[in-house]
């Protein structure tokens, strides 16, 4: 196969677009398809300070390469979430790629910042450790992001994520949850504003760019993704690509373009009755937020002040 | 004839089969589906189409990666 920019031999082929790309071709085309998706949905300014949600993955540490690349002024938030064998390697991707880069990396530990891990705050709160660790993550990066006066955070969904969590939404006939399922979520509040610009790629490119452009990423799964939901949801998806490339972007952009009118209005009345969680200061409606009550009960100390250097 | 060395990961296996042979055959052979995987003959990365010679070394990546990427649950607003 040749380069379908250059006309040189081609390393990738990306068949949604019918296309296969040299590895300089391939990396303008990853940098282009984040550029557009920030533009078309209006994500963030050149100006603004941008917060990486890094984990070590492909994803993360694309994502954040290329708003380097691009000129952003985004700095990474990596969060140690005690899984063994696991959290460990991921952490030291995460730094080797900041040093590497010369970007600044903030580190939260759920361990030694807030006296639990995953697994410890799953159990207690009776949740699956996703779960448990999906509400750790996105209170983390809403106190991490407004501590530390960032603009927006953004982290690394891929097409590939917004399709199969869309499939899962849709088979449930979620409203409120596809009323949240966009690219862009305003902040406010008490929210950050929080953004995915790798909307227009799916996971092999990610993959693929960490691999031309030399970037270590943690390969190895996390121990509790296995038999995760989304992952099914990926599967069936990707057998379907298989005989129809295409399908995953025409389902999510189809969503995107004529779906999402389906819950502007309850994504606004969500907010109402909003207060701050007296032990937090986070947004909740309940009387204490979902994030104080696990680590309560997990026997760690929510109020710990996360180490974030405002600029 | 050496054969075509093939490092699988998560976890992380190795496994020898007859070369040389095509990076579709190789992948069909195994179960894979082009979707889910890259494929790096000899540390580069090929496209479907590459013949993979006796004696190469090849990984097979998966790119699909699991994990909670949905929005918060009902109640807590994100
Ligand atoms: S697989 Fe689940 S527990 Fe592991 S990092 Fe991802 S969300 Fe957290
Ligand atoms: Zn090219
Ligand atoms: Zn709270």
């Amino acid at each position: 196969m040749k380069c379908k920019v250059c006309r040189r031999p081609a390393v990738v082929d990306v068949r949604r677009h019918n296309a296969a790309f040299c590895s300089d071709c391939f990396l303008g085309h990853c940098r282009a398809q984040v550029e557009r998706a920030v533009k078309e949905h209006r994500m963030m300014g050149p100006d603004e300070r941008v917060l990486v949600a890094v984990s070590g993955g492909k994803d993360s540490l694309a994502l954040w390469d290329i708003l380097l690349d691009i000129g952003y002024q985004a700095d990474g938030l990596y969060i140690g979430l005690g899984i063994a064998g696991y959290s460990q390697p991921s952490g030291e991707h995460a730094r080797a790629f900041a040093a590497a880069r010369q970007a600044h990396l903030v580190e939260v530990d759920l361990p030694s910042d807030f006296g639990y891990d995953v697994k410890t705050g799953a159990a207690a709160d009776r949740r699956v450790p996703c779960s448990a660790c999906g509400l750790s993550k996105r209170h983390v990066f809403d106190r991490a992001a407004l501590d530390g006066g960032y603009d927006v955070v953004a982290t690394g969904h891929n097409l590939d994520d917004e399709a199969a969590v869309l499939l899962g939404n849709v088979l449930r006939w979620d409203v409120a949850y596809l009323a949240r399922q966009r690219p862009v979520l305003p902040g406010g509040e008490g929210f950050p504003r929080k953004v995915k610009p790798l909307v227009k790629l799916g996971e092999r490119e990610t993959a693929a760019y960490c691999v031309l452009k030399g970037l270590d990423y943690q390969v190895e799964e996390c121990p509790m993704s296995a038999g995760n939901r989304h992952l099914g949801y990926k599967e069936a998806l990707n057998a379907i690509e298989e005989r129809s490339p295409g399908t995953k972007a025409a389902f999510y952009n189809g969503f995107l373009d004529r779906g999402s009118a389906l819950g502007a209005e309850l994504c606004q009345d969500e907010r109402e009755g909003l207060h701050p969680c007296p032990s937090c200061a986070a947004p909740t409606t309940a009387a204490v937020c979902a994030f104080c009550k696990l680590v309560e009960r997990a026997g760690g100390d929510p109020r710990r002040r996360i180490p974030v250097t405002a600029l | 004839m050496g054969g075509v060395k093939v490092l699988l990961r998560n976890p992380k296996r190795e496994l020898e089969v007859p070369g040389p042979l095509g990076v579709l055959a190789l992948l069909e052979q195994l179960g894979y589906i082009r979707e889910a995987v890259l494929v790096i003959v000899d540390g580069t990365l090929v496209t479907g189409d590459a013949t993979i010679a006796d004696g190469s070394g090849v990984e097979i990546r998966p790119v699909v990666s699991g994990g909670a990427t949905g929005p918060a649950p009902t109640g807590s607003p994100r």
